[in-house]
């Protein structure tokens, strides 16, 4: 457990209902400073109402949080001014150049007006924007929009960034430059919030995951951890010497056996303790495989495994759905 | 820096900004304008006659309706330009940079301000085209400087009432053409008022609704600074009431409903 101030996101409880729709129903979020953290679920899962309660927009109906340090509704105005949000909208001013944009950040946030000029200048150049800095932001294209609507959240250098969805609409090029703007952004120390309902990207970018199904966190933990919460992790060793592999998939028990590419299976968490047992294992049974390889599942098989549910646990209303919620209840990976 | 001149900055900044949109695209404040240009030399060149002998009982003088007429205008330029305001809010609060300006640590209310300021300072330079265009068809005030100080605090006032409403339209439209449906009975108004006929002219179970609404008492104020003619204790009084009244209702409005959690 961490303390505090070493947390830069500490939320716990909370809760937001639309009516009789309820979008999150009490979660528990712990990001440490300096670290990505991504909140990973399907469209609908609530992801963007936590966002909007994290960054202040919207309040929550239950629950608390601490923002680097600060209460969330006591404490709004130094919430915000520690942070930077980029949300799944563009948030620039399509009717004025990309220059005015980051310059009326600049102006918000008190820069004097050279260090607002040097810090324009600065992230333009960063974020590949100089060319187009003349140009009316309407005029740009998705990708240049949301270049300039995460410079535009960095000129008062936040130290905690929300990012929802950021690379949601993107081609697989804008895609890339993105995450390599977030893994920047994290080398110098800053804590990013990331939304997606992208797998790859999560397991790309994040420290840790937290999977969002039906406002309710259903599993929490590294990209690796996650994986191996569902089975079908495996061990493979092929062959190239059929002679070999028969006598192997003798010696072996508990494989499963691919004949036509002379391969074994055996079953395998992926840690490596196991690994080292098999490993010994095979040792002693004087086998020499051509090729080992470890298979774990990868995060698409989690993410249907914990979020297949075909109903969004609270829509339905039903005692069944109670159930079903429960089942679903969240589990903690240490 | 402290609080107040925090405020004091990010209001700059939003004026700023809204000036800057205004520059760059000044086609709805020119189209609004379009109107009461229009009217006023309508009104004067085609219905001059048979307006001026109507008021004065059978004796036409284009000349003396075009010294009725100009202020009367010059309120429906404001209000054409408070329609205006309305929109451009409508459209602002749709912006996705409203969602960042709330979570940002700074003042609020600067980004009603950054409005209210910005249109008033249009609507000013409006009112002061459409009175050089009135002044090129014969208008011919005698006010002294003292009564032109007056007039001008006059329309200031009563444009920063108009605004204040028009941006509270603005922020309970869902979007420009609600913010423009809605803000159309402001511009009818003026139509309703002593603006283009006295109000003793009217039928009689009109007239009390004429002679109270904001516009009239207005219009008489600033006809009496400009042209010399009789205001009268409870117009001037009418006049300052309303302005004063609809600025600081339009400003409660306008806050609470700025303040209103943005929907999902």
């Amino acid at each position: 457990m961490k303390t505090d101030h070493e947390l830069a996101i500490a939320a716990t409880g909370l809760r937001k209902s639309y009516g009789d729709k309820t979008v999150l129903d009490g979660i528990d979020i712990q990001v440490p400073a300096g670290t990505i953290f991504s909140l990973l679920g399907p469209n609908g899962a609530g992801k963007t109402t936590a966002v909007n309660i994290l960054s202040t927009l919207i309040s929550a109906d239950g629950g608390q949080a601490r923002i680097a340090g600060h209460d969330l509704t006591a404490e709004a105005q130094a919430v915000r001014a520690a942070i930077g949000v980029t949300g799944q909208f563009s948030a620039v001013d399509g009717l004025i150049t990309g220059e005015e944009n980051m310059l009326l950040m600049a102006d918000l946030h008190h820069l004097s007006k050279h260090e607002g000029r040097q810090v324009t200048a600065e992230l333009l150049e960063r974020f590949d924007l100089v060319e187009a800095a003349k140009k009316p932001a309407s005029t740009y294209s998705g990708g240049m929009k949301r270049r300039l609507d995460i410079a535009m959240t960095l000129v008062g250098s936040p130290r905690i960034i929300f990012l929802d969805e950021p690379t949601t609409g993107l081609d697989p090029r804008s895609r890339h430059t993105m995450w390599q703007i977030i893994r920047e952004l994290v080398s110098g120390g800053t804590t990013v919030f990331l939304t997606t309902q992208y797998l790859e990207e999560a397991d790309q970018l994040a420290d840790r995951i937290a999977v969002l199904n039906g406002g309710r966190l259903v599993a929490e933990g590294s990209a690796e951890e996650l994986k191996r919460l569902v089975p079908g992790g495996h061990v493979r060793l092929r062959f190239s010497d059929p002679v070999a592999y028969e006598q192997a998939a003798t010696a072996l028990r508990e494989t499963t056996r691919d004949d036509a590419a002379l391969a074994l299976q055996i079953p395998s968490d992926g840690t490596q303790r196991e690994l080292r047992a098999i490993l010994d294992w095979l040792d002693s049974a004087g086998i020499e495989a051509d090729e080992l390889s470890v298979h774990t599942p990868d995060l698409d098989d989690v993410f249907f495994a914990l979020t297949g549910s075909p109903v969004p646990a609270q829509s339905t209303g039903s005692s069944d759905s109670a159930d079903s919620a429960d089942s679903a209840d969240k589990e903690t990976v240490r | 820096m402290s609080t107040a001149t925090h405020a004091f900055r990010d209001n700059l900044t939003m004026l700023r900004r809204n000036l800057l949109h205004a520059r760059r695209y000044p086609s709805l404040t020119l189209q609004l304008l379009l109107t009461p240009v229009i009217l006023l030399l309508l009104f004067v060149y085609v219905f001059g006659n048979v307006m001026s002998a109507g008021i004065n009982g059978g004796h036409a003088d284009r000349a003396e309706y075009v010294a009725y007429l100009v202020p009367g205008i010059l309120f429906l330029t404001m209000s054409m330009t408070s329609l205006g305001t309305a929109v451009s809010v409508a459209t602002d609060m749709t912006e996705g940079i409203m969602a960042r300006f709330r979570t940002m640590a700074i003042s609020r209310a600067s980004v009603l301000i950054g409005h209210v300021i910005g249109s008033v300072i249009q609507t000013l330079m409006a009112l002061v085209l459409v009175l050089g265009i009135g002044l090129a068809i014969g208008f011919r005030p005698d006010a002294t400087p003292v009564e032109w100080i007056a007039a001008a605090g006059l329309l200031a006032l009563a444009s920063l009432a108009l605004t204040w409403i028009a941006v509270g339209i603005g922020l309970v439209s869902p979007n420009a053409e609600g913010a423009s449906n809605l803000g159309t009975p402001l511009t009818m108004l003026p139509f309703l008022s002593s603006a283009f006929v006295p109000v003793h002219l009217m039928p009689g179970w009109f007239r009390w609704f004429a002679e109270y609404q904001p516009f009239s008492p207005t219009i008489e104020t600033l006809r009496g600074l400009l042209l010399g003619s009789e205001i009268g204790t409870k117009n001037a009084v009418l006049a300052v009431a309303w302005c004063l009244g609809l600025t600081v209702v339009g400003y409660l409005w306008s806050k609470a409903k700025f303040n209103r959690e943005p929907r999902r």
